[in-house]
């Protein structure tokens, strides 16, 4: 069952097309991982879904609903939600206001604060420290948490491993791990491929802000995406 | 003898410079905007008490039922209409904007009230001018005394709400980051509306208070706005304890001036607000550190 | 070929507090060379292109141009000496014509005046193909016509070097094309170029050197087929994996 459909959507910034004409189909419970080198559109694509950026063309439905022009804050209500690149939590406010102020915006649903500390284990004690002060794997564990919090049934993850240890790396995914089993749908920026060949269940990787490749992962391999992300197999010179 | 009694007048007139400041506070903490409309908007209030007054011959605090949500609404309306705009036009244009729409309130109010002076002091009877005496010449005027327990509730309980309720919590949030509180449910454009209807009917109380205790006329929001601002300037832009303390250092500052030279009340506090600003450009240990505004709202 | 490197920058280290951005870096470019860097996000490329240009200063180690060292040196004054930087978001100078913008590189970074700065101009925007917008208002400008005035300007000031900043980004295959046409005539000239990007193929079009960067250093140098071929240069990309070659 398709819970997001996107149709020939073009985004700019400025005169830039970051997106152009791309079309794609998610279907509920799956994981999506969206690679691609810098500048390939991929974070303007997850805000454009989000509804942080307004395309300039094209359609975005979810469920069946067309959610182009809908406001972000309405996204999040309907069950779209967005951890954002470079995690972005409000640094002033404690870990635990910051999910609770997601808490009583979102929609309602299973995952409570318990259910988020839970998850997120790491977070037990310092949840009255200003998430400001946190260690970078920490505060990536609140931006999930936060966007958790709202009850997403699309959770759109934006490069989680972005300047974190590998050690908190593989701590944010072990707690992604149970999230994934679980039945959310969801997408991933993942600049590591094998971590993104591990955890989705399709890849996306995008080129110029087009689509290069795509396919279920268990029948891309690693040669394939790296031809694909750097446009190797385009253009007119060849390598010898 | 004399000179501890400039003093404890100078602290209740802080009293009624942070009630009339809190307002311009809160709206700066959350917005970062500069609202140059401030005074004005104070003495309008006043002046729509000064009609109700007129009219039903009822006190001004009664009158206030009315008002307060009057000037919430023109709150509300002036955020949609102007402060959502301008501020998409720039961090800048607001003050631009607001003081247009100072210069658009002073006159109306002109041409529809004449330049007379006006008090809400004949309404409020005893009050405006009982006292009490704490010795022989130590004294509190009940007016005084009142704006300035006002003033305490009124930010107490703005801090209260901020620090501990769900909608101080999305208020922090907006002013944290309004470009990412979009993306958990919040919509910014009402927190900002709600954010500036509660400042403006603060404004609108202090309003009320400057018609008690005072004469108005359409031209004085001029220099209500600039007490407002020194006294946010001298206790620490976007900390709301720091207006009590800087209305309080302005109003004692003003005072003892007054106390010095006839015409040393003005100067003094211009002075002693000169001297804070480049205490803190300068010095590094009393930075500024806007309590609960981090990023610039950008549309 | 190194006795001819025009510009040679040796053990550049830039740190800004405790952040080691770049370390211990060797640069060398030879007359009319062309040399391509890439490298993932936060490499220190656009750093090390700043070091180069003037625009940062350096913690530590030398610059030399033209076997004159300008380590001291600020941007304008290296400009002034031959070395010349377009930007990743061009900015031209509103409210003047293209020819204006040109004109003022040419009188101002190129040191010339009157006749031969008009020649300058006029060269460097047939070079860059944009003789037909001259009098045509900068901000007016599309995209692709915007990144070629960021060229055709810092052509303008007669430099031996020029070093470009993800010139190609956002562009359609046929304005990417076109771009490579400019970029080509203006090495054909004799400029030697530095340029970073992520769109490799279209990179691959004009460089005979490639710089692979990664945590501040060099990972590979050399020719492109082989540095893209490299494993380390791919698992820098793409994280560690089992790896073999990119297929042609």
């Amino acid at each position: 069952m398709s819970i997001l459909e996107i149709e020939n959507l073009e985004c700019r910034h400025g005169l830039l097309i970051a997106v152009r004409g791309i079309g794609f189909t998610v279907n509920e419970g799956e994981i999506l991982a969206l690679v691609g080198a810098n500048g390939a559109g991929k974070t303007t694509l997850m805000r454009t879904i989000a509804g942080a950026h307004r395309p300039a063309a094209g359609r975005i439905s979810f469920d069946g609903k067309d959610v182009t022009a809908l406001k972000a804050h309405k996204r999040v209500g309907l069950g779209i939600a967005l951890v954002p690149e470079g995690r972005r939590l409000f640094t002033g406010m404690t870990v635990e206001e910051n999910l609770k102020v997601a808490g009583a915006h979102g929609r309602k649903g299973d995952w409570t604060l318990d259910k988020v500390l839970e998850a997120f284990p790491q977070l037990k004690p310092k949840l009255k420290a200003r998430a400001g002060d946190l260690s970078g794997g920490q505060q990536q564990a609140t931006a999930i948490g936060r966007a958790l919090m709202t009850n997403p049934r699309l959770l759109l993850l934006d490069e989680v491993s972005l300047g974190l240890s590998p050690l908190a790396v593989d701590q944010v995914y072990n707690s992604l791990s149970g999230l994934m089993r679980g039945g959310t749908t969801i997408i991933i920026v993942e600049q590591d491929l094998s971590r993104a060949l591990a955890v989705s269940t399709r890849i996306i990787c995008m080129l110029e802000g087009g689509i290069a490749l795509e396919g279920p992962a268990a029948a891309l391999d690693r040669e394939q995406i790296t031809a694909a992300y750097f446009g190797l197999n385009r253009g007119q010179k060849e390598l010898a | 003898m004399n000179f501890v009694n400039q003093l404890l007048q100078g602290v209740l007139l802080g009293g009624f410079y942070a009630l009339l400041a809190c307002g311009l506070s809160f709206l700066f903490g959350v917005m970062r905007i500069i609202n140059l409309a401030h005074g004005s908007l104070a003495v309008l209030a006043a002046f729509l008490l000064m009609e109700f007054c007129n009219d039903t011959n009822f006190s001004p605090f009664g009158g206030l039922l009315l008002v307060l949500p009057v000037m919430a609404l023109v709150g509300w309306v002036l955020q949609f209409a102007v402060l959502d705009r301008s501020l998409k036009a720039g961090p800048l244009i607001p003050i631009l904007s607001t003081f247009g729409v100072a210069i658009i309130l002073d006159n109306s109010m002109f041409e529809h009230y004449g330049a007379n002076s006006q008090s809400l002091g004949p309404f409020i009877g005893d009050l405006a001018y009982g006292s009490w005496n704490l010795t022989s010449s130590l004294y509190i005027g009940q007016l005084d005394a009142l704006i300035f327990a006002t003033a305490v509730v009124v930010l107490g309980a703005l801090q209260f709400t901020l620090a501990r309720t769900p909608l101080g919590r999305t208020i922090r949030a907006t002013a944290d980051d309004p470009s990412v509180v979009d993306l958990i449910g919040v919509n910014s454009r009402m927190v900002y509306a709600a954010v500036a209807a509660i400042a403006i009917m603060l404004t609108g109380l202090a309003g009320a208070f400057l018609g008690m205790r005072a004469s108005f006329d359409p031209y004085a929001g001029g220099p209500m706005l600039i007490f407002a601002f020194e006294t946010v300037v001298i206790g620490g832009l976007g900390s709301l304890w720091g207006t009590l303390l800087g209305g309080i250092v302005l109003g004692v500052s003003q005072n003892i001036g007054a106390a010095i030279s006839p015409h040393g009340f003005l100067i003094a506090g211009h002075v002693v607000f000169l001297a804070v600003l480049i205490a803190r450009t300068f010095s590094h240990r009393l930075t500024w550190r806007p309590r609960f505004s981090r990023k610039v709202a950008t549309a | 070929m190194t006795t001819d490197a025009i510009l040679k920058a040796t053990g550049l280290t830039k740190r800004f507090g405790a952040l080691a951005v770049l370390t211990d870096v060797d640069f060398l470019i030879a007359p009319g060379e062309a040399i391509g860097i890439v490298g993932p996000n936060g490499a220190g490329k656009t750093t090390l292109l700043n070091v180069l240009s003037g625009a940062y200063t350096v913690s530590a180690g030398q610059v030399a141009f033209l076997g004159q060292d300008v380590t001291a040196l600020g941007a304008a004054d290296r400009c002034r000496r031959g070395i010349a930087r377009s930007h990743q978001i061009p900015r031209p100078f509103g409210g003047m014509t293209v020819f204006e913008n040109l004109h003022v590189a040419a009188s101002i970074g190129g040191d010339l005046t009157g006749a031969a700065a008009n020649r300058r101009c006029i060269d460097s925007l047939e070079l860059c193909g944009m003789l037909r917008v001259a009098n045509r208002r900068a901000e007016t400008l599309g995209l692709l016509d915007r990144k070629r005035l960021e060229m055709a300007r810092a052509l303008a000031t007669g430099p031996q070097v020029l070093l470009l900043d993800e010139i190609g980004g956002g562009l359609t295959d046929a304005e990417a094309a076109e771009l490579v046409v400019a970029i080509r005539a203006i090495n054909a000239q004799g400029v030697a170029i530095v340029w970073i990007e992520h769109i490799v193929h279209v990179l691959l079009q004009v460089i005979t050197r490639l710089v692979c960067m990664d945590a501040g250093k060099i990972l590979a140098e050399g020719d492109p087929a082989a540095v893209m071929s490299d494993p380390a240069v791919i698992d820098a990309y793409l994280g560690p994996g089992s790896h073999s070659s990119v297929a042609a």
